[in-house]
């Protein structure tokens, strides 16, 4: 027992230095499962606070660049309504709707990280929850991942986490769209088959696979593709119509039909 | 003093120095100077513990999990061994000031603190053999903005020299 308490006393700088250390280790490893830790993220109270009241005062010195964008966003979707044949009329009943769209907007953005999270102004309080997807007006940005009650962390698609399902533009060829962390205004689509026509070029959107993005949102254009390892499939470079390093305005997008496609495919998975 | 230090240079790191993305990834991390400036004569546990809360302060910032945490805590527990290698046996002398040594010796000093810091970060932040090249990449460049920046803040607010 002496031997024991001695043995503490001798080392307890080295033993107070491992402890610490297994328990960072421990956070870190835990963040590498899906979804990580409910209260060690961005969306915390504090760092919340601390992140809007600077975006706050910051916010005004890109005032001027934020309205054009939003005035050629504007403008392209009234070009598209306008030039829509006559639309049949709508019955507005809300009911009806398969997405609903809530504004946000960003307090925290982050893209050299291999795993970037980006925090958002919008949380519980406003109806935001996990796995709700974020997209911009350029394009894709991420999926809800956490939320606090007054700030989301989002899973930026420049996560080595990240996998949305994606597809050739007009086509119905889909694939899992991930990021090797080296460029941040380079994604990867993987798993396209090899007998499919590629132009460099081609548009990437979001496909139909997924429950959290609507169909046809713009992600990039094909910048290199080349086969992979098993030479079956393609692995292709998209460069992102999203300015990654300039974000500010976001939309969130929650599917309302979510809940039960979900139901319905783990009917099928317990079934098998 | 210390406590002034250690918030304020939680602030720089967070609303400055993690948003710079100088060149799309280097983000320098000047709050390894709290543990450059701390006094040698303090309790080493304290120390230890200092570094790793410090760490975590800077993670529940930046969505790193405790990646900054262990990095921190890490150099916080080799600083004396970092210090007997660099100053010799001097620095366990009551007189020993860090700013009566050479401008060489504090330079050794903090870049080997720098250099242990952030191989272990990217490391584990990166986590896989494959990307060797990309954790020297990140390692070198990160490192060497982050020295150059803290040069920079030990001469302007660093004490001076008598």
């Amino acid at each position: 027992m002496q031997q024991i308490i001695n043995f503490i006393v001798r080392y307890k700088t080295a033993l107070l230095y491992l402890l610490l250390l297994v328990i960072s280790l421990a956070f870190t490893a835990q963040s590498h499962s899906y979804h990580r830790s409910r209260f060690f993220n961005s969306a915390n109270w504090i760092s919340g606070t601390l992140y809007s009241t600077s975006e706050d005062i910051t916010s005004y010195f890109d005032l001027e660049e934020e309205n054009k964008k939003l005035v050629e966003e504007n403008k392209r979707l009234r070009k598209q309504l306008f030039n829509q044949p006559a639309a049949t009329p709508l019955t507005l009943d809300t009911t009806a709707l398969d997405y609903e769209v809530q504004t946000a907007e960003i307090v925290k953005n982050s893209y050299a990280n291999p795993d970037n999270y980006i925090t958002i102004n919008k949380g519980a309080k406003q109806g935001v929850r996990q796995d709700m997807g974020v997209i911009t007006s350029n394009g894709i940005l991420g999926i809800v991942e956490h939320t606090s009650n007054n700030y989301a962390a989002v899973q930026s698609i420049l996560n080595s986490k990240s996998t949305i399902n994606a597809k050739i533009k007009n086509t119905n060829y889909f694939g899992s769209l991930v990021w090797n962390g080296k460029k941040y205004n380079v994604v990867q689509l993987e798993d396209i088959p090899r007998l499919v026509p590629l132009i460099v070029g081609d548009t990437i959107v979001t496909g139909a696979m997924s429950s959290i993005f609507p169909e046809n949102i713009p992600i990039g254009v094909i910048q290199k593709y080349g086969l992979n390892e098993s030479q079956s499939f393609y692995s292709i470079d998209v460069a992102l119509f999203n300015d990654m390093t300039n974000l500010k305005h976001v939309y969130i997008i929650h599917n309302t039909n979510r809940q039960e496609i979900q139901e319905l495919e783990a009917k099928i998975s317990d079934d098998q | 003093m210390n406590t002034l230090r250690f918030l304020l240079l939680i602030l720089v790191q967070v609303l400055v120095f993690n948003r710079l993305n100088f060149f799309g990834f280097i983000n320098p991390m000047v709050y390894i100077l709290f543990l450059y400036w701390y006094p040698i004569k303090e309790k080493r546990n304290l120390f230890i513990t200092l570094g790793f809360l410090l760490g975590f302060a800077i993670d529940l910032f930046s969505d790193t999990m405790a990646l900054h945490a262990a990095s921190a805590l890490t150099i916080a527990y080799m600083r004396p061994a970092i210090m007997r290698f660099v100053f010799g046996v001097n620095y366990e002398f009551q007189s020993f000031k860090l700013s009566n040594s050479t401008r060489i010796q504090q330079f050794t000093f903090l870049a080997l603190l720098v250099i242990v810091h952030h191989t272990i970060f990217f490391t584990l932040e990166i986590f896989s053999v494959s990307n060797m090249l990309l954790i020297l990449k990140k390692v070198v460049f990160n490192g060497m903005a982050t020295l150059i920046l803290c040069m920079l803040f030990i001469s302007l607010f660093g004490v001076s020299r008598e």
